[in-house]
């Protein structure tokens, strides 16, 4: 039984298709990750399964999460309000908005637990809020503290404190470290791996950085213009990728590379209802051809597969 | 060309600079508070070469380059950019440095005039500096950073942020400069377009002969540009020398620790975990 099932999710802003189609599984304790660059739907994906989309925005489909027995697509707020920040909670990239600035960060921590009743007195959930706060590494004097009175990184170690406050089944983080300085990412990420690992909880873990994906995540989805064009073990994804694009995106971030040259990939991502119809590679793709017009069919199975007509590398094994 | 490099000079020499900022008094009797922004740094980027420097935020890097480019003043210490001493020289005499040294910044939406025509915005520096503003330079830079010569009739918005930094890199080039100086250049941007990107300074670089000071947080991105990187942590230089070697085999506890954070294909794909990351074990690996 997965944790979190994704099917035929579309997403559309009046007649413009923003995501289209996009099947997604997390498994119990799984750690997921979602890589694309901007533009690629990989943020609306998340917000359509946390039903936080802007008014005019409209998904269907199908978002199925263990333990509910209703479909999240369409359900009303007041059930969804139940599941967010129990079964379900989110740390998003800019530690600042997420934060309430004229609350302690206590109160904060324990209002989540409150909310939801998984503390029965507000004694109770101030005392677990406490304990949360040690778990992120942070001193406990901080909790009569204001969001701005601390750095970036401890902000988003609370924000990841109230996210974990109540076990949830899943916890999805949007861009978690982009904000942040290089060894305070490592300690963020850490702190995420091993919450997460904890609970057994699940984690879908959605970046543009492909070595830290590799790092965090056990299984990724490539994204792009609204698609998942590739999908599989983060292993055999990164070291055998099957989609031009996952290539092409694989050499544009190896600096590593001998000589002094960087392979791009020629162009630049199409905004939002200007991808090529068919494959939505193709107008960047240095393989495609006519044959590209057609809407490739995704081949493998649904967690190990790609959609390309001319896929690179060998078959998967 | 009008202006030769003076010989034998470095292009940019820092001496021992201090920089310090007051903050706004807190207590009517005590002493106003003071950031240390920079505590004595020296470093020497030789003409031709490719420097980065490297930093978390708020180590004093973009103090530096502020100082550099004249655009403010160090608490002590001198800045000689190609043999002249800038520290004392008021902003009347500082047009040989106007023109010499050019700077692209991070963040290519604010630092382009939303009002103006990208062609006025290239042609700016030369128009400030008093020299005629052709459409024929204008076009030749838009073609040296890959961008078609219409380009200049529109505006900024109206480019992605890849193309956006071309226009940036192509104003900053208009006064035939002989110093670029990159200030996170890329980080703004995405992975495919960074490639681009990257690519078309370092092009540029070589072409135009021109010495690079490339500022980043991303040790990577300058390891792969930079000939010679210095790192920087709470105002000072922390340790300086070839890229490949500082990378490799960094000296300094905090240049180990920043190295062992970088999470990298290689190491993950060979079973790295976040907490390889971490100081305590990632030294070590």
């Amino acid at each position: 039984m997965n944790v979190l099932e994704v099917a035929g999710l579309n997403v559309s802003v009046r007649d413009t298709t923003l995501v289209s189609d996009v099947d997604l599984t997390v498994g119990p304790g799984e750690r997921v990750g979602l890589i694309g660059e901007s533009g690629s739907g990989k943020s609306l994906t998340a917000l359509s399964i946390l039903g936080l989309l802007p008014e005019d925005v409209v998904p269907s489909g199908s978002v199925r999460l263990s333990g509910v027995d209703h479909d999240l697509i369409g359900a009303d707020e007041r059930a969804l309000s139940r599941i967010r920040g129990r079964d379900l909670a989110m740390v998003f990239q800019e530690p600042m908005t997420a934060l309430n600035p004229t609350m302690r960060i206590g109160d904060q921590i324990a209002e989540t637990m409150l909310i939801h009743h998984t503390h029965p007195t507000r004694s109770a959930a101030r005392a677990a809020a406490a304990d949360l706060l040690d778990r992120v590494q942070l001193p406990a004097d901080l909790l009569r503290a204001y969001p701005h009175q601390l750095s970036g990184g401890q902000r988003q170690r609370v924000v990841l404190a109230i996210a974990l406050s109540n076990d949830p089944a899943l916890l999805i983080c949007d861009e978690p470290t982009t904000a942040l300085d290089v060894t305070v990412q490592a300690l963020v990420l850490d702190l995420i791996v091993q919450g997460v690992v904890a609970r057994s909880s699940a984690l879908l873990f959605i970046t543009h950085d492909l070595a830290v994906v590799a790092t965090v995540c056990e299984r990724v989805l490539v994204m792009y213009g609204g698609r998942v064009v590739e999908s599989g073990p983060v292993h055999e994804v990164f070291t055998n990728p099957r989609h031009r694009y996952t290539q092409g995106l694989l050499a544009a971030s190896n600096l590593e590379a001998a000589g002094s040259r960087l392979t791009t990939i020629p162009g630049t991502v199409p905004a939002a209802g200007h991808f090529p119809s068919g494959c939505v590679f193709r107008n960047r793709c240095a393989h495609a051809t006519d044959l590209c017009a057609t809407t490739p069919a995704w081949s493998g199975t649904s967690t190990t597969g790609y959609a390309c007509h001319h896929p690179a590398g060998a078959p998967h094994a | 060309m009008p202006n030769e490099p003076a010989p034998n000079h470095p292009a940019v020499q820092v001496i021992d600079v201090v920089r310090d900022y007051p903050r706004p008094r807190t207590s009517l009797l005590g002493p106003t508070p003071v950031v240390h922004a920079l505590r004595g740094v020296s470093l020497e980027v030789k003409q031709g070469e490719r420097f980065g420097i490297v930093g978390e935020s708020g180590c004093g890097k973009s103090t530096l380059l502020r100082l550099i480019a004249a655009l403010d003043r160090p608490t002590a210490g001198q800045v000689v950019v190609e043999g002249t001493d800038i520290t004392t020289l008021p902003e009347r005499r500082l047009r040989f440095l106007r023109e010499n040294l050019q700077l692209v910044f991070q963040d290519p939406m604010s630092s382009l005039d939303p009002r103006m025509r990208v062609r006025d915005i290239i042609a700016e520096p030369l128009v400030v500096q008093g020299h005629p503003a052709s459409g024929e330079r204008v076009r030749e830079l838009l073609e040296a950073v890959g961008l078609s010569a219409d380009a200049g009739d529109r505006y900024p918005h109206q480019f992605s942020g890849g193309q956006r930094q071309r226009i940036s890199i192509a104003r900053a080039l208009a006064p035939r400069p002989r110093i670029l100086i990159a200030d996170e250049p890329v980080s703004a941007l995405d992975v495919s377009v960074r490639a681009q990107v990257l690519n078309l300074i370092s092009d540029l670089v070589d072409e135009l002969n021109l010495t690079l000071i490339f500022v980043s947080h991303d040790l990577s991105v300058v390891k792969h540009v930079c000939d010679r990187v210095a790192v920087m942590n709470a105002g000072q230089i922390v340790e300086t020398g070839p890229t490949a070697d500082v990378y490799a085999a960094p000296q300094h506890p905090y240049t180990q620790r920043l190295v062992s954070a970088i999470p990298t294909l290689e190491r993950a794909l060979s079973g790295a975990t976040t907490t390889d990351l971490l100081p305590s074990k990632g030294e070590t690996a």
